[in-house]
């Protein structure tokens, strides 16, 4: 299901161009449409939905593939980063319609601490076999693991 | 994944390197974890004594039918813990199982996640690590030391926006780009070729990169066919696992265990491993289709029973395959009413998954045996040259925790590296003026060939890259057991396909591009076809079937492991143009 893009909505912004793994959100300078995207290339589309969660104007939607896709079905998104929630709407082509939403982070977006902002690692640290925040994120109540034997769990 | 692991890692054990990542999209939605993931594939959870990384071993190694590096895989899973722990810190919601308090368990080593914006939670944490990110890069040649060409020295590219020619000048590179798609026929062909299961923008780099620079290569025959709901490749691990769903054949009878004592005779006790070996299960769907039982169907309508777990199979794709929900929606597939097909998807290679191919690396000083360790780990045989993720080879079911976890255990030891060697190895200035000619030459391959035509895509003189990936998906689906072929090959048919790759890649020569766009897609098809010849040279070298269900060479129908428990290892010589290939011994560390 390739995107597709509604000329009235787009202004040409290019965050879809921006943000498609593909390279194939591109801006077209028609003397149709003016300057607004379109997909160059659907055969190399995941149909990942990238670009249509990062459209302000909610101006791309997406059409299964010709290959195997029949037509009137819709699958659109909101995603929210503010209160960090995606909400899909899907409707069938028999127009069965249903609703979903889903959380997508439990933190502020730019919470992340850098890595840089943790003490620095000791010699000691650093000649180990240790990865940042270990043993400690390991959980495991004691050091990192070297090969034992041993029966398998199962 | 794995560069965004490699990036944060690099600047806590290095905190006044520079470093930069480089990417050829931008990293906010680049590479396979793009639109999001449901699970976590790869998480021991030692915290509640779950499992171990013995058990992960022995795990592992019998789905990859008694053939992993054993250092490399425990090394992911004593480490992967820590980085899941990591991810959810950062803010990665996982789904707890409100009677225990625990990660809400798929199945024994998978969690399931609301994983929509993982990508973008991990690139939030590279951006913050590096020192400078640079998007929209295609990294086109690794360069090598002007006084020893086994020695990494930076990489070169061009900007996909504005034509730029860059060159990366430094002392250890980390590869984490992508496994290939589109190196054998995709099913769909029209605009569904864009739906392969693995991100048609992983077109082979990790290998091609490093093909050419003389890295040695392991296990790139073990090509990956996965089964997944046919057409929009929905993932099955949820509803197998945790939804417990059970696929039948065309008549509701189960055949995955039907061909078991035929298959305990070509491929001996294997079929005996618990769980049952990913490629032998594609084995028995297979031996099912052959049959005429198709079509395979995955009864989703007798295990969606409540509200929670029609939720949970719906997320499963809107999380990750979102194809999928509107493969159900356009053909009017309710899943709590009816069934929907299953299918053995095009190959792919990659070293991430439940396959292992990639670049021959190094392992952890404490853990590797002699035969595969020489000084740092993950670094590949060319120095200071490291990989992670799809790159490296040998180190199956990393996965997306697995594979940022080999990007901080790639990280920490280039950091190794570069204080370890004070001298800064160089890039002759003729070597950057030849790869600049290299990287451009499409363009001038279409500017001298345009005008002997009026107009359109047939040209005498030049082909697009798309014309070159039709041509070379159709020798690799022909030739090298593609699904036209039902994965099938045999040495007759290798050798010419390798006779007609030969002719692909003179004319890699002539591939035209008329703008950056194309010369992207002309990299990497450069990239792929590069990977489509190791893959050749592997599976005519393995005299066996080893990975029934993945390829079957028909003239060597048994595994046999007498002669074959070994790696199947080569080295391009880019001085002579000649392809080594050869054997490593497989060694055992974990008993069982």
């Amino acid at each position: 299901m390739p995107t597709f893009v509604d000329p009235n909505k787009c202004d040409g912004c290019g965050k879809c161009v921006d943000i498609c793994p593909s390279d194939i959100m591109h801006l077209s300078n028609s003397v149709f449409s003016g300057r607004k995207a379109y997909n160059i290339e659907p055969n190399y589309c995941w149909e990942c939905y990238s670009c249509v969660k990062e459209c302000p104007q909610h101006a791309i939607d997406m059409r299964g593939y010709a290959d195997f896709a029949p037509l009137n079905h819709k699958l659109t998104v909101l995603r929210d980063k503010e209160r960090n929630v995606i909400m899909w709407k899907i409707r069938y082509r028999d127009g069965t319609k249903m609703q979903f939403a889903f959380p997508i982070r439990s933190t502020p977006w730019g919470s992340i601490k850098p890595p840089q902002e943790y003490s620095q690692p000791t010699n000691d640290e650093m000649k180990s076999q240790y990865l940042s925040h270990e043993p400690e994120y390991l959980m495991s109540g004691g050091g990192l693991p070297v090969p034992q034997g041993g029966t398998s769990k199962s | 994944m794995a560069g965004c692991g490699a990036a944060y890692e690099a600047r806590y054990w290095g905190r006044g390197l520079k470093i930069v990542v480089v990417e050829k999209a931008d990293i906010e939605r680049s590479g396979a974890v793009a639109m999001g993931l449901s699970a976590i594939n790869c998480y021991m959870g030692m915290r509640w004594n779950e499992n171990t990384p013995e058990d992960f071993v022995r795990y592992t190694r019998n789905d990859l039918m008694g053939l992993v590096r054993e250092d490399l895989v425990y090394d992911i899973a004593r480490h992967v813990d820590s980085t899941v722990h990591l991810f959810e810190e950062w803010g990665l919601p996982i789904i707890k199982d409100p009677t225990t308090g625990r990660y809400k368990r798929e199945g024994r080593w998978q969690i399931l996640i609301h994983g929509e914006s993982y990508k973008p939670i991990v690139a939030e944490a590279a951006r913050k690590a590096a020192s400078e990110v640079y998007n929209r890069i295609m990294v086109t040649h690794l360069l090598t030391d002007a006084s020893n060409p086994n020695r990494i020295a930076g990489a070169a590219g061009f900007s996909v926006r504005d034509g730029t020619f860059y060159v990366f000048r430094a002392k250890a590179v980390i590869v984490a780009a992508g496994g290939a798609t589109h190196i054998f026929r995709p099913r769909s062909v029209g605009e569904g070729a864009g739906r392969t299961w693995y991100a048609p923008w992983s077109t082979g780099s990790a290998y091609g990169l490093l093909i050419q620079v003389g890295a040695e290569m392991t296990q790139m025959e073990n090509k990956l066919v996965v089964t997944r709901f046919k057409d929009g490749y929905g993932p099955v691990g949820a509803w197998f696992l945790a939804l417990k769903a059970v696929a039948t054949n065309a008549y509701g009878e189960d055949y995955e265990l039907k061909y078991r004592e035929e298959q305990r005779a070509l491929y001996g006790d294997y079929v005996d491993a618990k769980p049952f070996p990913t490629c032998l299960r594609n084995d028995a769907m297979l031996r099912e289709i052959k049959a005429g039982r198709s079509p395979i169907f995955i009864h989703t309508e007798r295990v969606l029973d409540t509200k929670e777990k029609e939720e949970l199979g719906h997320e499963d794709f809107l999380d990750m395959t979102m194809s999928q929900t509107i493969v159900w929606a356009s053909q009017n597939i309710d899943p709590k009413k009816r069934p929907s097909e299953l299918q053995p998807s095009e190959p792919y290679i990659m070293g991430s998954h439940a396959t292992c191919s990639g670049a021959w690396a190094s392992g952890p000083s404490d853990i590797s045996p002699t035969e595969y360790f020489w000084g740092y780990n993950r670094m590949t045989t060319v120095e200071g040259l490291f990989g992670a993720g799809d790159t490296i080879g040998g180190s199956a079911h990393k996965f997306s925790s697995g594979s940022f976890t080999e990007g901080r255990l790639a990280a920490k030891a280039a950091v190794m590296y570069i204080m370890d060697h004070a001298d800064t190895p160089t890039v002759a200035e003729g070597t950057v003026e030849a790869v600049r000619e290299d990287v451009f030459r499409p363009f001038e391959t279409y500017r001298r060939g345009k005008s002997l035509i009026t107009r359109g895509t047939v040209s005498p003189s030049f082909i697009y890259p798309d014309q070159g990936v039709v041509r070379l998906e159709k020798i690799m689906d022909e030739y090298a057991g593609g699904w036209g072929s039902f994965y099938t090959t045999n040495e007759v048919l290798l050798n010419r396909g390798l006779e007609l790759l030969g002719m692909l890649k003179e004319d890699m020569a002539h591939v035209a591009a008329e703008n950056l766009h194309q010369l992207q897609r002309a990299w990497e098809l450069y990239h792929r076809v590069w990977t489509a010849e190791a893959v050749i040279r592997h599976t005519l070298f393995r005299k066996e079937t080893r990975w029934p269900g993945y390829c079957y060479r028909s003239d060597y129908p048994k595994l046999d492991n007498a002669q074959w428990h070994c790696f199947v290892n080569s080295r391009y010589d880019q001085k002579t143009g000649e392809w080594s290939v050869f054997t490593r011994p497989y060694v055992q560390l974990i008993t069982g």
